[in-house]
């Protein structure tokens, strides 16, 4: 019997974005010997997000997160629209409370995830940037390290944070390529304008900032919706479809994303800006269902990697739980290590921690929305019926007056929506969302 | 502000461009049989995807943004992608 070949490194963590990071600076702290590995040139290069952190899973791990990390701005206004061809409707809330204790900030992650690689090379982790691991080195069911063009790095446990492709996990037969319905792009630009014209026109002041969401006809019909989000002296614009209802309904995605960006009711915010980037993500819209098998012998896999996504309709919610996943993976590997023991069994206190932290029991909570956000009346019918509801208020046409609920009934009986389906769509809602 | 057209949008983008290594590689016979190659060319944020008169699916990809999405939706066969060489492809500056 030939003897174990000493690893490299306690633990090799594959992907430095939110997830990985956050990973290998827990355990980097616990004194670990960690080897960070990115693709990119340097972290935060091949990294891209709508742009809204909930910020307080972050501050756990780094108490002076808000004040010293690269953020953009304070989440005071949250400004959610139906958006029609001619007519929209919003709720738009904004709230003090928000800004104290902060709830979200605005992120740009290729300023922000060089800072989280920073904390960790800090905190003693290696990092290794501008390299691609190819597989992971297995032995019987057993990961035992990586593989980067002919270079093998060997650990006791394997980290795979390498994103919403999720390659290493699906390559290894941990996971499997999910259905398209769980999938959506999401296309963004970042535009330029004077910070001062971001105030004006949001109405803010000092860092506070606006998160703008659209579903209508913002993405002509097909299942997702718009998003608009304010940074310093940037915006965030862009939108997020639904890969199974793109291709059903033959749309072209960059014909979707112009029309948001040119729509009457979006295009004034742009005005005098400049297109500094333009960038897009695949989005894992399954939620719970998309989790799956995230342990195995020697290798766990954290944040979007692991399907780690939820858009509740009013929250989309991606970086906040690849924090949370991260916490949870670091002390379920630091556990596995002092027990000399990163079996599958023991990894799996991983998935236990995960799902008895807010990120697991959210996903759950939510685990009825992404079926619910498929129903396609929500990307059209229900918008048009709110503002002919609101038309027929405001609409002085020198008819007699009727009260509102008259002519909400008037509205839906010249809407293709039936009660019935209101009805149902309303249960299944308060249900699911 | 009026949307560039993606080929100028996509320079205000940095580019390591691999100049020995392309990232994609479609299968043409599969792609025409199975839809495909119309299917890319129409989800593809960056185009890389264009088809030729013939039916035949041209790959940019130098312009590839790495999103996964023609991946996500192509059939069994019809499409090779991975990401590029650790440094090459595209580099944000915002993200």
């Amino acid at each position: 019997m030939t003897e174990p070949v000493e690893p490299d490194f306690d633990v090799i963590v594959i992907g430095a974005g939110i997830a990985g990071c956050v990973t290998a600076y827990q355990l980097a702290q616990q004194g670990r010997s960690v080897l960070l590995v990115e693709r990119g040139e340097e972290p935060g290069s091949k990294n891209l997000s709508g742009g809204v952190l909930y910020s307080r899973g972050m501050e756990q791990v780094f108490p002076d997160f808000l004040t010293e990390a690269p953020v953009e701005r304070r989440i005071t206004r949250n400004y959610i629209n139906f958006i029609n061809g001619d007519s929209s409707v919003a709720v738009d809330y904004r709230d003090a409370r928000l800004a104290e204790p902060v709830n979200a900030v605005t992120v740009l992650r290729a300023k922000l995830d060089p800072w989280l690689a920073a904390k960790c090379e800090e905190a003693g982790a290696l990092i290794m940037p501008g390299v691609r691991v190819d597989r992971v080195l297995t032995e019987g069911t057993r990961v035992v390290g990586v593989q980067a063009g002919d270079d093998e790095l060997r650990a006791h446990v394997v980290v795979a944070a390498d994103g919403v492709n999720s390659f290493i996990a699906q390559d290894v037969g941990l996971r499997k390529k999910p259905p398209q319905h769980h999938l959506a792009v999401g296309v963004k630009a970042v535009v330029s304008l004077p910070r001062k014209t971001i105030e004006d026109r949001f109405t803010l002041t000092g860092d506070e900032g606006a998160a703008v969401a659209a579903v209508g006809d913002c993405t002509e019909g097909v299942g997702g919706g718009g998003f608009l989000y304010t940074n310093i002296d940037s915006l965030s614009i862009g939108i997020v479809v639904r890969l199974d209802d793109l291709t059903a309904k033959k749309k072209v995605v960059t014909d979707i994303f112009d029309h948001f960006l040119e729509h009457r009711f979006i295009a004034p915010y742009l005005e005098g800006g400049e297109m500094l980037e333009y960038g897009c993500h695949l989005v894992a819209e399954g939620g719970l269902d998309m989790v799956g098998d995230i342990v195995m012998d020697g290798m766990v896999v954290v944040g979007d990697a692991a399907g780690l996504t939820l858009n509740t309709g009013l929250t989309v919610r991606g970086m906040d739980l690849a924090v949370g996943s991260a916490v949870a993976a670091a002390e379920a590997v630091g556990a596995a290590l002092d027990q000399k023991n990163t079996s599958r069994a023991t990894l799996a206190a991983y998935r236990e921690k995960l799902f008895a932290s807010y990120v697991g029991k959210d996903m759950e909570t939510y685990a009825k929305a992404p079926h619910f956000l498929e129903t396609d009346r929500m990307y059209k019918e229900y918008g048009e019926l709110l503002a002919d509801v609101l038309y027929g208020a405001f609409n002085h046409d020198l008819k007699p007056r009727e009260h509102l609920v008259k002519v909400a009934r008037g509205s839906l009986a010249h809407s293709p929506l039936k009660i019935m389906q209101l009805v149902k769509d309303g249960i299944a809602g308060a249900r699911a969302l | 502000m009026k949307p560039l057209p993606v080929t100028e949008r996509l320079t205000k983008n940095r580019f390591n461009l691999d100049e020995e290594e392309s990232h994609i590689e479609v299968n043409q016979e599969i792609a025409k049989a199975t839809g495909t190659g119309k299917a890319i060319v129409a989800c593809c944020p960056a185009h890389v995807y264009s088809e030729d008169p013939d039916g035949t699916i041209a790959v940019e990809y130098a312009a590839c943004l790495e999103c996964g999405t023609c991946l996500a939706i192509a059939a069994p066969g019809a499409l090779k992608w991975h990401y590029p060489r650790g440094g090459f492809g595209v580099q944000f500056r915002e993200g």
